[in-house]
């Protein structure tokens, strides 16, 4: 209902690095897509620069980052210094792929504002985006 | 009747079967199989004893009688002298061959001081970036005694000449080598997405490196024409056997058109399948493969060579189906899974390790990984007869199926014209996104359990992994930059001046990499020069 009177949530999902593995990326984003969220995926091998560029471009509600390699903490941390750079606080990071647990603290003490660990659902995340999503949704 | 609605069960939408009982690709399996279902089946014609054509049985008369499959575990992480000492454990703990995982960088042909390099170095493998750390990486190994594949794509070319000229300094010739380089660029485009150049370039590179393997290095397998990737992307069994055998082909074919005798190159192709949870259908897969290459390389493309026609395997267990949860269900899932591979006839193994949907293994975890394989091959008796499912009614009707359904992909990609087509269409590339999409679908709708995940869930405390740390990033850093300041820089500067002409031209690109690499060129400026004469592809991502 709120839909057609609404702007819809507007996702970036992004895989930073030099990984190339895409599946829950892109899985991810389907499943965003069909929950009736404007999404833009950015494509293979983004810089933070670019990410947050293209978050500003798209006036994104949502970066989800995709990171499987092990680089999640100097990226996120390099993403979350653009963001507060550029004023975009009110922009929610979301970090899913294969993540110690071990580095959940510093990277929610960077800011971010979930975690997916391999087998969580498509639906966590719809829901996680959906439950922070405040009055400009 | 009750139908298997009123049962509970839930109908697949992709099949109209009960999703129950369906494999993990989709596919319906009958109550009971019989003698009918395979009732066109002539055992000369389609079977035949192990080690004859079509090969469906096996590529060996006496398979594991003879040997047992190489227990080929790969390994790579951090600095290459961390990743020397790993490789000396594996030899000692009865590990028969070397495979090497490289880090991002080196696979995308980066160097470790790389901007896209922050926090990738030494991470998913080993960091190699130039002559001077393959000679560590291999120090006190004799490569005429063990055989080394090289998980390496794009780059392949320069990592093959850096592991030839480290044997070269061991008093060994090209001709003494063995082993493989992944080289598999279509899969890459497909599924894994490290590619560097456009497609039409890195064919090229690939046809210039089996030719130079094919003068050269008689003992190299040239490539490993790789299904793993497109498995864990997401493709059901039948996809991953089609697109794998069609990038065969592709291979085949370039190789032909560039003038080369098919009996010349195609008995050092060999393949890498992955094997995954649905354990009869992975079998089928196995024995299909076989069958396909035998028929394709004699009929399509007159190969009169038996060596031609026998499809070679490695095979590794799924690592998409390992879970974060509860890990040591993993040694469970990756026994099956090996299990199916040997009975499947595969000539190498790798198995995963419990731990690796959370992290790089820690030796421990190795350990067991390595053990699963030798309880295999010494307890179970698995090992004593080829083919023990042969004959099987079940697994004779699924290999026909996935047979049929692999050679009406071959129809719809030569009809795009061909595989490198097919990929500039991003085919093969939906296709596999639509069953990973399907997959996930059916594990949130419970249609298929994973346990752990979605059923038998239970609170647990956190597993303990390897942690690699950033130090290993600036040691490298550190000495890449040593290197450059201490190198004959002119000599450096023509070597990749020569790279760039012969890769405008069309010589074999072997020499000039060769040259380059012995005079301590890195990969990133390598792969810097083939940028600037080939470009960079960029693909339209679908979701």
């Amino acid at each position: 209902m709120a839909e057609a009177t609404h702007r819809r949530v507007r996702v970036v999902i992004a895989k930073p690095g030099l990984d190339g593995h895409d599946r829950g990326a892109k899985v991810v984003a389907r499943a965003l897509r069909d929950a009736g969220m404007e999404v833009i995926y950015t494509g293979l091998r983004q810089s933070p620069e670019q990410i947050v560029a293209a978050a500003t471009q798209e006036d994104a509600d949502v970066i989800g980052l995709s990171i499987l390699s092990g680089a999640h903490l100097p990226i996120c941390r390099r993403v979350m210094e653009l963001l507060q750079e550029r004023g975009m606080r009110s922009v929610r990071v979301l970090v899913g792929g294969i993540i110690p647990r071990q580095d959940i603290p510093e990277l929610e003490r960077l800011g971010v504002a979930g975690v997916f660990l391999p087998g969580a659902s498509t639906a966590d995340v719809v829901r996680t985006i959906r439950e922070g999503a405040g009055p400009r949704f | 009747m009750k139908n298997a609605h009123e049962e509970g069960g839930s109908a697949s939408p992709a099949t109209g079967a009960d999703a129950r009982f369906t494999t993990i690709s989709g596919r319906p399996i009958a109550p009971v199989y019989r003698p009918q279902d395979v009732a066109g089946l002539d055992y000369a014609r389609d079977l035949g004893d192990p080690g004859r054509f079509p090969y469906t049985r096996g590529i060996h008369q006496t398979m594991y009688r003879g040997k047992v499959w190489t227990m080929r575990q790969f390994a790579g992480y951090g600095t290459a002298a961390q990743t020397n000492a790993r490789f000396k454990y594996l030899l000692e703990h009865g590990g028969g061959g070397l495979s090497v995982a490289f880090d991002l960088p080196t696979l995308m042909g980066r160097d470790p001081d790389h901007p896209l390099s922050l926090g990738e170095v030494g991470k998913c493998g080993v960091s190699v970036s130039s002559l001077q750390d393959m000679e560590t990486l291999f120090h006190g190994i004799p490569l005429d005694r063990v055989t080394t594949s090289m998980t390496i794509n794009s780059p392949a070319p320069m990592l093959l000449a850096f592991y030839i000229l480290v044997g070269e300094k061991e008093g060994l010739g090209p001709e003494d080598l063995a082993g493989t380089v992944q080289a598999d660029i279509l899969k890459e485009f497909i599924a894994q997405k490290e590619y560097i150049y456009p497609p039409r370039p890195s064919m090229r590179l690939v046809v210039d490196m089996i030719r130079y393997c094919t003068e050269r290095m008689p003992k190299w397998n040239t490539i490993s024409i790789s299904g793993y990737h497109i498995r864990e992307a997401g493709a059901t069994a039948a996809q991953e056997l089609a697109f794998t055998l069609r990038d065969g082909i592709e291979y085949v074919q370039w190789c032909v058109d560039a003038g080369l005798d098919v009996d010349s190159f195609a008995p050092r192709l060999s393949f890498f399948f992955n094997s995954h949870s649905d354990f009869f259908e992975e079998i089928a897969k196995f024995r299909a493969a076989r069958r396909i290459w035998a028929r394709t390389m004699r009929d399509r493309f007159g190969a009169k060579s038996p060596r031609s026609w026998m499809l070679r395997f490695h095979t590794q267990t799924a690592g998409v189906s390992l879970t974060a949860q509860q890990p040591y269900n993993n040694v469970v899932r990756t026994t099956l899974q090996a299990l199916a591979g040997v009975l499947g006839g595969t000539q190498s193994l790798h198995t995963n390790s419990l731990d690796e949907a959370l992290a790089l293994p820690t030796e421990e975890a190795v350990t067991i990984a390595l053990r699963t394989q030798q309880i295999i091959a010494h307890e179970s008796g698995v090992a004593n007869a080829a083919d023990p499912l042969g004959g099987s009614w079940l697994v004779e009707k699924l290999t026909n199926e996935i047979e049929a359904e692999a050679v009406e992909y071959f129809r719809k990609i030569d009809a795009m014209g061909g595989m490198v087509s097919a990929v500039e269409r991003g085919f093969p590339q939906r296709e596999i996104q639509e069953s990973a999409v399907r997959f996930q679908q059916a594990v949130e709708r419970k249609e298929k359990v994973v346990v752990g995940v979605n059923e038998y869930v239970m609170e647990e405390k956190p597993h303990p992994i390897l942690y690699i740390d950033g130090t290993v990033a600036e040691e490298q850093v550190a000495r890449v930059r040593a290197l450059r300041a201490s190198r004959d820089r002119a000599r450096v500067a023509q070597a990749l001046e020569d790279l760039k002409a012969t890769a405008r031209g069309t010589g074999n690109i072997m020499a000039p990499i060769l040259d380059a690499s012995r005079a301590y060129a890195t990969i990133g400026e390598m792969c810097d020069a083939l940028r600037g004469v080939f470009g960079e592809y960029q693909e339209q991502p679908v979701f």
